[in-house]
């Protein structure tokens, strides 16, 4: 019988596994135009939804009981540590608020208005997928908290990426370091422009373009330029590490390492940066031209 | 009806499922590229043992599953998962009387593949392939399958599925 099997089924095998290839060609070059698929991924990551869950749950266990282990002392040195930290905060939030009224004050003098308050949403990063060189994260907020593609995402020290997969439930971040990701950013103490693209390492950055006399030190500050239109400005991005001039290139090489925990962050910003501008002001139409 | 064909199969896509959870587990950095390919091996190894039961359509079907939760290429596991389960769907007599060690070979040389192809969508889509993340897969996988073998043959004959 079994022969008989494997006669019927040989052709047919055959013309099954052409129609399933040539579906799954047809899948690929479609979803590499990205936007098509959209649906077809938020409802397939709808139905993986709790796989990744359970993927998560070892770590998440690790941590329970890591939490529940922890001695009183411990407890009360990080609580005296965060009152600590609090008090600075708070001493330097009240600074902020000053400055921040001045800032206006004097761009309104200057008829140029900022980008001030921003909406936030703290996510859970419930999945890594750091496969070099694509470095991507899976968040537990999507569509129906109003997460959007393009959305800048950032932890406590800095810009960590872009959402790039929207789902009704969670969302898919592309990382700073992911190869394929780049924005445009500028060294906080001297305000040269040059793009930040990923390196495909851990928290690697390359800054391209940058002029060889530009005014690049070791330990430079970067920070986004907004030019984009996406990312807001002034978040840092990250700190120059090493800097080498070959005269024999058109520009330097200069590579950085990210300010945010982009792979450790357990917890992340999601920005709804708040654009007040009046749309006949030349500012906001320079950044829509960006876009 | 399902005793009939032999024993209820609930084994298989629990043992699927666990590939998969295998697959995604977060590791540390230096182990990531020595990660076995879980997913393929049992997909292997029910290819194998039951092929009328997980064929082609169930391969193509958990690849695409792998995608989205993976965020590669949607199709991209699909359609190398489809050609393993072809090649060892055909093959699975001979699968059957190989020793282990040609099994671990023959197994190796099926992840190669799907690396293989994985590597040439990679540089299609413009990405410089990693090549360690490719292959190293391959040696792990070839030393796991043995021991993954007895365990799912344990398993299948405990559940009794043919």
């Amino acid at each position: 019988m079994a022969e008989k099997t494997l006669f019927r089924r040989g052709p047919l095998l055959r013309l099954r596994l052409g129609l399933l290839l040539l579906t799954s060609l047809g899948l690929m070059i479609v979803d590499h135009q990205r936007e098509q698929l959209e649906n077809v991924r938020g409802a397939l990551s709808l139905v993986v939804y709790p796989l990744q869950y359970v993927v998560n749950l070892p770590q998440e266990i690790v941590r329970g009981v890591r939490k529940t282990l922890v001695t009183q002392t411990s407890l009360i040195a990080e609580n005296r540590r965060l009152r600590r930290q609090n008090l600075m905060l708070k001493t330097r939030s009240q600074r902020f608020a000053a400055l921040e009224a001045e800032n206006m004050r004097l761009r309104e003098l200057l008829e140029s208005s900022l980008e001030v308050s921003e909406r936030v949403l703290v996510a859970d990063v419930i999945a890594l997928e750091l496969v070099s060189p694509s470095r991507t994260a899976v968040l537990d907020k999507g569509s129906q908290q109003g997460v959007y593609q393009g959305q800048p995402i950032i932890d406590g020290d800095g810009i960590m990426g872009q959402i790039i997969h929207v789902n009704p439930i969670s969302s898919t971040a592309l990382l700073i370091t992911d190869i394929s990701h780049a924005l445009p950013v500028q060294i906080n103490r001297s305000g040269v422009r040059a793009i930040a693209s990923g390196s495909g390492s851990a928290d690697g950055l390359e800054l391209a373009h940058v002029p060889l006399n530009a005014d690049v030190k070791r330990g430079d500050l970067i920070v986004s330029s907004g030019l984009d239109g996406r990312f807001p400005a002034g978040y840092p991005v990250g700190v120059v590490t090493v800097i080498s001039v070959d005269p024999g290139e058109p520009f330097a090489k200069v590579m950085a390492v990210a300010s945010a925990k982009v792979e450790q962050a357990r917890e992340v910003l999601l920005l709804w940066p708040d654009r007040r501008q009046s749309p006949d002001h030349p500012s906001s139409r320079e950044s829509i031209a960006f876009q | 009806m399902m005793a009939e064909q032999g024993g209820s199969a609930w084994a298989i896509p629990v043992t699927l499922l666990a590939a998969i959870v295998l697959t995604l587990m977060p590791l540390p950095d230096w182990a990531v590229a020595w990660r076995p390919a879980w997913t393929v091996m049992v997909l292997i190894y029910w290819c194998m043992a039951v092929p009328d039961r997980v064929g082609i359509g169930a391969a193509w079907v958990i690849g695409l599953v792998l995608d989205a939760l993976e965020g590669s290429l949607l199709g991209q596991h699909a359609a190398g998962f489809a050609i393993i389960a072809y090649l060892t769907v055909t093959n699975h007599r001979r699968l059957r009387a190989f020793s282990w060690f040609q099994q671990s070979l023959c197994v190796g040389l099926l992840v190669a593949t799907n690396a293989l192809l994985k590597s040439w969508v990679q540089g299609i889509m413009g990405l410089t392939p990693n090549y360690a993340i490719h292959w190293l897969p391959v040696i792990s996988t070839m030393v796991f399958w043995p021991w993954l073998y007895l365990v799912l043959r344990d398993m299948r004959r405990k559940h009794g599925i043919v």
